[in-house]
């Protein structure tokens, strides 16, 4: 035997044994990206909503064997890059996904605006882009633009519209009367929710008896609170973000606002409020919500906390891993991990998820979802929503103890 | 006067955040872009020690600032040091100690990421209503006011009347002429920073009482401190603390009266005018 | 004028065409980090142009290149693209002249501070004034590509280069430079040295906001933290500062490999993406105090006297 063909032997016997191996240990993963903040402005909120799921399914798919592709069981594998909520940073990461480590899906990234910079790139390689924190009142013209973006967390309209119906049938029931203070973030999203709120709120009969703003990252807000208590409002309605929901909350409570209805706007729904608040956050309102007593979310519940070691928050959680779902589901369904067959079953199927069924109207989007949801003895149950089942009743907000 | 009141207290919050930095850079030349970090770690440790071990974080700040006054010497002998020997000017040393304290700040949120995650943490302490004048105030504000005046006073006496604290400022004026008076320079500058550094730590402290803080809020608490330092005149205690003062007066003034969408407009609008009329601070010195 | 001026004009030209060659051939993951590159070289060396030689740290790029994004994001409804990138660069000029006339006279760290000061100002009065027109986060949505995006950026990277050029021969750029090496002397020899330095502060500002309106359309969502993000200002300043400013071509060399740099460790290490960036910030104050022009140059003079003792 001359050397050459000894080493074609070796080669062939080589190349052999490792197949029997590869096929004997475990299918090839399939590579799933995931882009969010891990640190800057919004890595507070991804760290409770966003990446924590991720870990989540990973476990979960990975637990039942992986993912069925065609009748082959295939792990999941995640590559998760930092963009630093930067929006450079998403853009240049997902191209890095798509190009570079050849990724088979990528997970919508988290917020309005770094899921608004990804989605050209996700639309130009046909990535399918099932949103979980991306709050818009333009997805008609999004999905036009994008037709493999899809939306689960509604709009400004639907969030806003949950709180005036909510307030309205409180009035209804006499628990308050019509007069509103209302404050919001100067922030994109804090703007959007207050402008589209006031018209609401007057239509709806409410009188608004305070209205401003304050700039992102204000270190005091008592002045706010007390100009709103001055006031005088029978409900309290505040537009804000992670800190300030917090801070606005304390302020509150020490100066005494004491209305029957006090609603704050994200991060009322993390358990970081209810854990400082305690049974002082009982009857407040806040954006989102779940239905926490269905079957669904309560065993999802036990799941995030077993596996990450943190609850899942009231809204946003559920719906990042919903989404994951959605993507699961469609690509077993489909059986392979063609892109463009992925998005297609996706746009034209309904999905079962730990929120329950989500389905789509003519803009891939998620019509019925969670506008407010309320405390309650340490669960945040979703109070009203554009359409979904669980919803509970509002009650009056006695007090701060 | 309830304006006043709210003013003078947010004004002591600012107070807590911007003299540790004074110290810093007024006394040492070393802008310390990882100030805001600093607040965070305090925070952090007061609200470790809150949650799990029901510790009140008026009490945690004495084994803060030890630990904070430790680190920051070993930073700047280890790590500061060099720059100064180094640095031909003062300008050199000040561009070098803005990238070492920047690179620094990076460190700072990624090691709080990897310890501690980048979650908020947020829990709540004293936040019961005090009565004061007619009007109703946290008490958790009114501690931190009153840790804030502690901490000043404390910090003004030892600078004005002791002797450590006599050469310090000598640094600070004229570092040449300190050598020459027999003056130990650089063990005088390294506790000064790490002085500073436990003041920082020991405000961040106080202040995680009722803000919410995650690993990367720091740099809102640079950006803020770095104002009312420079406003204030750099080197000066007094100059900082009526900065401080002033800029939480100006700010709850504006949210009451005005806007509070313009507080932060207003704050930046005061420094630039400061800057422009006194560009050497209200208390500072014209510069050589 | 000399000849190895027109050599180095020539270069630059060549350099420039080969760069804008990448999106026929590198395909869009290398386009994007050419954006990166092409982005910060502008403002890398648009910022060098002005503190190389006054010696002025500025720290308002954001300022400048946020209100270039918002030139965009709230003409493009309403005016053609092609007019949105001369009027961001009006108002950014606009806005440096204003600051240079009110700020210059301040000298050292008080110019640092005033001018990160300034990016909040206008990021705080921004937000304000939205909320009073109702203008949410701004959708740019438009057509232009990526491809679109580099060859502007190229387009003004050469402009800036050009631009850097003419000063460093004109009179202009003499009085920098005396000013630079000592005010006091400029100011005894005639020169306007506030003038000088105003009309130089107008160039930077002028840029970012061009580079901002270039970029907008691929944010494709503008809000106020994002474009006015302090970060970007002081990337700019480590950029040029580890490239070194005392050449025109000084910040490139500072933010090819920085860019390189970043995007290696943000691809290996996730999780310590932050960290590891610090670390090597450090690395690069304590080993290259005089950015990669330093190196570069006392390499050069090494090999020089090497051949010289052969």
């Amino acid at each position: 035997m001359d050397r050459r063909r000894l080493f074609k032997l070796a080669a062939t016997t080589a190349l052999a044994t490792t197949l029997a191996a590869g096929a004997a240990l475990a299918q090839e993963a399939v590579k799933i990206g995931a882009v969010g903040p891990k640190t800057g402005g919004l890595a507070g909120g991804a760290a409770v909503s966003f990446w924590p799921n991720v870990q989540l399914w990973a476990h979960d798919v990975n637990a039942r064997g992986g993912l069925n592709i065609g009748g082959e069981m295939r792990p999941v594998e995640i590559i998760e890059y930092d963009d630093q909520t930067n929006p450079g940073e998403t853009i240049k990461a997902v191209q890095r996904l798509a190009t570079q480590d050849e990724a088979d899906f990528i997970l919508a990234p988290y917020s309005t605006g770094l899921n608004l910079a990804a989605a050209p790139i996700f639309d130009r390689f046909g990535y399918p882009m099932v949103t979980h924190t991306a709050i818009s009142d333009q997805i008609v013209e999004l999905s036009q633009r994008f037709p493999n973006m899809y939306f689960t967390l509604g709009g400004a309209t639907g969030l806003a519209g949950g709180v005036v119906e909510v307030l309205t049938k409180m009035r209804d029931a006499g628990q308050i009367g019509n007069k509103v203070a209302m404050v919001n973030v100067a922030d994109a999203f804090g703007i959007e929710l207050a402008e589209v709120a006031r018209p609401a709120f007057a239509e709806a009969g409410f009188e608004i008896v305070y209205d401003t703003s304050y700039p992102l990252g204000t270190q005091d807000l008592s002045p706010i609170v007390k100009g709103a208590a001055a006031a005088e409002p029978d409900a309290f309605v505040a537009w804000s973000y992670p800190p300030d929901t917090f801070g606005l909350t304390e302020q509150a409570m020490i100066e005494g606002l004491d209305v029957k209805a006090f609603y704050t706007a994200v991060a009322t729904s993390f358990p970081a409020y209810a854990g400082r608040f305690g049974a002082a956050a009982n009857g407040v309102l806040g954006a989102g919500g779940v239905a926490a007593t269905s079957a669904s979310f309560q065993e999802y519940a036990a799941r995030h906390e077993q596996v990450t070691g943190a609850k899942p928050d009231f809204w946003a959680s559920g719906m990042v891993y919903s989404s994951f779902q959605i993507l699961e589901q469609a690509i077993e369904a489909v059986g392979s991990l063609d892109k463009e067959a992925v998005s297609a079953y996706i746009a034209e199927n309904d999905f079962e998820t730990v929120m329950g069924t989500i389905s789509w109207d003519e803009n891939n989007n998620n019509a019925a979802y969670w506008t407010v949801g309320q405390w309650m003895d340490g669960v945040f149950n979703g109070v009203a929503s554009t359409g979904r089942e669980g919803a509970i009743e509002p009650v009056a907000k006695t007090g701060w103890e | 006067m309830d304006i006043l009141i709210t003013g003078l207290l947010l004004g002591g919050t600012y107070a807590l955040i911007a003299v540790g930095l004074n110290l810093q850079y007024g006394m040492v030349r070393i802008m310390n872009l990882a100030n805001g970090e600093l607040i965070v770690i305090g925070g952090f440790a007061a609200f470790w020690f809150q949650t799990a071990a029901s510790v009140s974080p008026l009490l945690t700040v004495f084994l803060v600032a030890p630990v904070a006054f430790a680190l920051n010497w070993l930073i700047y002998t280890v790590m500061l040091r060099p720059l100064v020997k180094r640095a031909k000017s003062r300008g050199q040393l000040e561009v070098d100690a803005i990238l070492t304290t920047f690179g620094l700040s990076f460190v700072a949120v990624g090691v709080m990421l990897a310890v501690f995650g980048g979650d908020y943490f947020s829990y709540s302490y004293l936040a019961r209503p005090v009565e004061l004048l007619g009007a109703t105030f946290g008490l958790n504000r009114i501690m931190a006011f009153l840790g804030a005046v502690v901490i000043c006073g404390a910090l003004y006496l030892w600078l004005n009347h002791s002797r450590p604290g006599l050469s310090i400022r000598a640094i600070a004026v004229a570092p040449q002429s300190a050598r020459l008076v027999g003056i130990d320079v650089q063990k005088l500058s390294a506790l000064a920073f790490a002085l500073g550094g436990a003041v920082t730590a020991v405000g961040g402290g106080l202040i995680s009482m009722f803000l919410t803080l995650d690993a990367s809020t720091g740099v809102m608490f640079t950006l803020k401190a770095l104002i009312i330092v420079i406003m204030g005149g750099v080197g000066d205690m007094r100059g900082t603390i009526v900065a401080a003062l002033a800029l939480g007066v100006l700010e709850s003034f504006v949210a009451s009266v005005l806007d509070p969408g313009l507080t932060l407009a207003a704050a930046y609008l005061l420094f630039l005018l400061v800057l422009l009329f006194r560009p050497q601070g209200l208390f500072g010195r014209g510069q050589a | 004028m000399k000849r190895d001026a027109w050599q180095d004009l020539a270069l630059g030209a060549v350099l420039l065409a080969v760069a804008a060659c990448l999106p026929w051939f590198g395909g869009s993951y290398w386009l994007s980090i050419g954006v990166t590159i092409a982005m910060y070289t502008v403002l890398a060396t648009s910022w060098a142009l002005f503190s190389g030689p006054t010696h002025y740290i500025s720290l308002a790029t954001a300022a400048f290149f946020g209100i270039g994004t918002y030139t965009t994001g709230l003409g493009i409804d309403h005016l053609p693209y092609w007019v949105l990138l001369p009027i961001a660069g009006v108002l950014g000029a606009v806005l440096a002249g204003l600051v240079g006339l009110a700020t210059l006279r301040l000298s050292g760290v008080y110019f640092v501070i005033f001018t990160l000061g300034l990016a909040e100002l206008v990021r705080q009065i921004i937000t304000w004034v939205q909320n009073f027109s109702g203008q949410k986060g701004l959708y740019v949505l438009t057509d232009i590509t990526e491809a679109d995006i580099y060859w502007q950026l190229l387009g003004l990277a050469g402009l800036v280069f050009l631009g850097g050029w003419a000063i460093g021969r004109s009179r202009l750029g003499f009085a920098l430079r005396i000013i630079g090496d000592d005010e006091t002397v400029a100011r005894h020899s005639g020169i306007n040295t506030a003038r000088a330095k105003v009309i130089l502060f107008m160039v930077p500002g002028a840029v970012a906001a061009i580079a901002g309106a270039i970029l907008a359309p691929r944010y494709v969502y503008i809000e106020p933290l994002l474009a006015f993000t302090p970060m970007l200002s002081f990337q700019v300043v480590i950029m040029a500062l580890l490239g070194g400013t005392g050449r025109l071509w000084g910040p490139l060399v500072g933010v090819i490999p920085f860019t390189f740099l970043w995007e290696a460790i943000s691809a290996s290490f996730p999780n310590q993406t932050t960290l590891l960036l610090g670390l090597c910030f450090l690395l690069i104050v304590y080993l290259l105090p005089k950015g990669f022009v330093g190196l570069i140059e006392s390499v050069r003079r090494w090999a020089r006297n090497r051949e010289g003792y052969a």
